[in-house]
């Protein structure tokens, strides 16, 4: 009787402990989705680019203003306006954009997944050789090793990535032909692959169009280098600063004292200690390059979302980027989450 | 360890290196395709009743016959479009049109004399922004019915406004003009919209393509349509693709991905000017380029001011340093090369000129005044060149750039003092212009007559309302013609305008590209005669 007790008691504390995290995570996610919305939506209302002209051209006479002007429910009050976009956004319709007179919800399927493949693939080649240069730098501090990754790093992070986007195109696909141009794929490949995932390289290899596969691999190598190199060099010089932070301290002097060998030493002492950082700096730039790589869409013609939130906010086209916005602060809240699950996983003490 | 780490570094280069090479490619189109690159971030809608950007009206010119039309084998005569002929009443106050007979849409349904009252009908019934065009001729919701009418197997229309014949048919060349496929479009109809969602990003018109597909801010696909009237298109596919930074434009026209390039910049042009590939082809537009004075202001109100600002602006220099190639000099309100264009160029850079005039008017000293304008090249840079010359006569002018969202509602509030703007005609009768530029019936702010020039300048003379009216009725052609150029040059003159260039579009090629046709307008644009 009382073993069952002591079970029914743990179950209920495990259970009234996941409900407090599920609570949270749904806190967390209203207060985003609230404070998000509400900011974006009254700066759209308050800016002075004209959204009716959006949809009836300056040229349209003054009746043809009004009417739309009371069609897109712009002489409501604006606390109206919002609490009817978030009535509407309640039953999932994000309203239709002016600028591609489509549901927004549509646009965000079409765009979304062209940034998330670029950025996804980007953040890879930003994991994969900027931890270790990061880790290679720490260890040969001062070396020359260490000055290149330095300037490499500082040289990612300070040369503006339209220039490097036009310089890149113009040497490896005007010069050299080593990749494809601008764009996602050749436009003649396009509406050959029925989208399923979004994804063209996945949509391709369902299909198994392998030319148009290797077609979209060719556009996307130069794009998500370089995409990556600017995600390089942040991961790199945050890898080492944590690694020479991790390096100088007592435990590590312990163990080589007790004779673990160096290779031990970096990756199982050391390297394992900036984990939880690295996750941090990881998901920070993943999510930063989901929102944030409009230059990089612009210079490559990529169609993805930071150039649909841009254009569309310069066209008065809230809609749009109001859905746009959503999308992005899920995408960071998201991260947020995966990167606390990640901390438990790695890091004993977080579990408690 | 550092091995480790040097291989790991080594295998990432080679890879890279190694993916790279693999994936090599050859550029080249299809023979069978023609690719353009463009800024098509303007297409809104492909429905040709509500169709008002450039982008737009250049794909609906190529999707749609229209009722009358110009063709790309004779760019300045009007013809029949889906019109056989057509008979003017004696009055004329009607046009019967005889329909063409054997035409069939694109779906396969034959073009009827039902079909083009239906498409006339729903561009008023649908009241979109372009349909002004048609409803100055008297047309409402609640009259078309009975002004457009099948006349057994024509159609017949009637205006209820005095307006000259040939500007009639001039008005039924322009993109509202469009013939859709009635049967197909209602098929798609939804709560009584006369198919209008569907429309705005489908097509259903009997012209040289049909849309394929519209993605916006990616591409526009445009499939031949080989039982055309005029026999199938020299290519089977056009593909419209969104680029919209001009240096990757020049690049891909250079690798050869692309057949032609649209929006580079005149240094691109000049710098692919000796490449053997390549061709620059450049046609004339009817985008005009003006600055104008609001009128309400108590300074730029004087007539002599507004006469001083035409002798402070440096044309020449402009139009030879970073205009050139892309806009030469105009001065009147109608563009060079349509009929009725006034072609007298009076005003060049004269700031002694300028000072003798802002003396008279009382500001021998100058005044400080606001230039507003787009924040896209070349506005910018043109605002700048003025604000310089300004200053030679003590003007001092500052400069606010700002998107059209952001601009044009100022404009149209009369927020302005000077503003540098442009202006595209809708269709090829100077009526287009000198309608918006020089008639005001009803200067008061009230009126909000948004949508005209003279309006928005708060710009008002009855002479001039009297004159625009008398030549939009008057019949006989030559009469007409010399009526416009009266009122051009009067503009010239005395107007709160200071036009000053006549955009020119350099368009870069593959050599292999034949018979490209850009006309003046942003809609007679075609892509049938096209082969390479």
């Amino acid at each position: 009787m009382h073993l069952k007790e002591t079970i029914a008691a743990r179950i209920y504390a495990s259970l009234s402990s996941q409900l407090r995290v599920l609570s949270s995570i749904a806190l967390t996610l209203l207060l985003t989705f609230i404070g998000l919305t509400s900011v974006t939506f009254t700066i759209g209302r308050i800016m002075p680019a004209d959204p009716v002209l959006a949809v009836i051209g300056d040229r349209a006479p003054q009746a043809a203003y009004d009417r739309v002007y009371k069609e897109m429910g712009l002489d409501q009050p604006i606390y109206e306006q919002y609490y009817r976009y978030l009535g509407e956004l309640s039953r999932g319709d994000l309203g239709t954009s002016i600028m591609t007179s489509q549901p927004v919800l549509e646009d965000i399927k079409r765009f979304f997944p062209a940034t998330l493949e670029l950025s996804t693939i980007a953040t890879l080649i930003g994991i994969l050789l900027g931890v270790p240069m990061g880790v290679l730098a720490a260890v040969n501090q001062g070396r020359l090793i260490d000055h290149f990754v330095r300037i490499f790093g500082l040289i990612g992070y300070s040369v503006p990535v339209f220039w490097l986007g036009m310089v890149g195109l113009l040497v490896f696909y005007g010069k050299l032909d080593w990749v494809a141009g601008p764009g996602r794929i050749d436009v003649y490949y396009d509406g050959i692959v029925e989208t399923v995932t979004g994804f063209i390289l996945i949509d391709a290899a369902i299909a198994g169009e392998w030319d148009i596969f290797h077609n979209a691999v060719s556009h996307l190598i130069l794009p998500s280098l370089l995409l990556g190199s600017f995600a390089l060099a942040y991961i790199a010089r945050m890898t080492r600063s944590f690694m020479l932070d991790q390096l100088n301290q007592e435990y590590i002097l312990t163990a080589r004292v007790k004779g673990a060998s160096e290779t031990s030493v970096i990756w199982r002492h050391a390297f394992r200690n900036v984990l939880v950082q690295l996750i941090t700096i990881i998901g920070l730039t993943y999510a930063s390059l989901l929102e944030g790589s409009v230059l990089t869409e612009t210079v490559f013609s990529w169609p993805g979302i930071g150039q649909y939130i841009t254009t569309s906010l310069f066209n008065a086209d809230m809609n749009a980027v109001l859905g746009g916005t959503v999308v992005v602060g899920i995408c960071f809240v998201g991260i947020n989450m995966l990167s606390d699950l990640l901390y438990k996983t790695v890091d004993p003490r977080a579990r408690s | 360890m550092k091995n480790i780490m040097c291989r790991i570094m080594e295998w990432a280069i080679a890879i890279t290196a190694t993916l790279s090479l693999s994936f090599a490619v050859n550029a080249a189109t299809p023979k069978n395709t023609f690719i353009m690159a463009k800024d098509i971030s303007d297409i809104i809608t492909l429905d040709p009743a509500e169709v008002f950007e450039f982008t737009g009206g250049e794909m609906i010119a190529n999707i749609y016959d229209r009722l009358m039309m110009y063709e790309p084998e004779d760019l300045t005569t009007l013809v029949g479009g889906v019109a056989e002929s057509w008979e003017t009443s004696s009055d004329g106050k009607s046009v019967t049109f005889t329909i063409r007979s054997g035409m069939t849409f694109h779906s396969g349904n034959p073009v009827r004399a039902e079909d083009v009252v239906f498409s006339l009908r729903r561009v008023v019934k649908l009241n979109k922004t372009p349909s002004f065009i048609i409803t100055q001729f008297g047309w409402n919701a609640d009259n078309i019915d009975q002004l457009v009418v099948l006349d057994g197997d024509k159609a017949k229309i009637t205006i209820t406004e005095e307006f000259s014949p040939a500007l009639v048919l001039n008005a039924l060349s322009a993109g509202i003009a469009s013939i859709v496929d009635k049967k197909e479009v209602m098929a798609h109809e939804v709560d009584g919209d006369m198919g209008y969602g569907w429309l705005k990003s489908n097509s259903a018109g009997s012209g040289a393509f049909s849309l394929q597909a519209w993605k916006a801010n990616e591409l526009v696909s445009l499939k031949a349509n080989p039982s055309y009237r005029h026999g199938a298109p020299g290519v089977e596919r056009v593909i419209v693709r969104h680029v919209a930074e001009p240096s990757a434009q020049r690049l891909l026209v250079e690798k050869g991905d692309i057949d032609l390039a649209r929006n580079l910049t005149p240094d691109q042009v000049d710098g692919l000017t000796g490449n053997s590939d390549l061709k620059v082809q450049s046609d004339p537009k009817g985008a005009l380029m003006y600055m104008a004075a609001n009128a309400a202001d108590p300074i730029l109100g004087n007539s002599k001011v507004a006469l001083a600002l035409r002798y402070l602006v440096d044309y020449e220099g402009m139009v030879n340093s970073f205009l050139k190639g892309q806009y030469n000099i105009h001065q009147a309100a109608w563009p060079s090369g349509l009929w009725g264009a006034y072609n007298k160029t009076p005003f060049s850079l004269d700031v002694g000129k300028a000072k003798e005039l802002l003396a008279e008017a009382g500001y021998a000293n100058g005044f400080e005044i606001s230039i507003d304008t787009l924040n896209a090249s070349p506005f910018p840079e043109v605002a700048q060149s003025i604000q310089a010359t300004l200053a030679q006569a003590g003007i001092k002018a500052s400069i606010t750039t700002a998107e059209g969202k952001t601009l044009w509602p100022m404009y149209r509030a009369r927020k302005h003092q000077l503003i540098l703007a442009r202006w595209s005609p809708d269709y090829t009768d100077p009526h287009s212009n000198l309608d918006a530029f020089a008639r005001n019936p009803d200067n008061r702010i009230e009126a909000k007559l948004t949508g005209v020039l003279a309006w928005r300048n708060a710009w008002q003379k009855d002479e001039m309302n009297a004159m625009v009216d008398a030549a939009r009725n008057e019949g006989d052609l030559d009469t007409r013609e010399q009526l416009y150029h009266e009122i051009q040059a009067s503009l010239q003159l005395d107007s709160p305008y200071v036009v000053m260039f006549q955009q020119t579009e350099a368009s870069v090629l593959r050599k292999e590209v034949k018979d490209y046709v850009s006309g003046s307008l942003f809609d007679l644009i075609f892509y049938r005669n096209i082969n390479k």
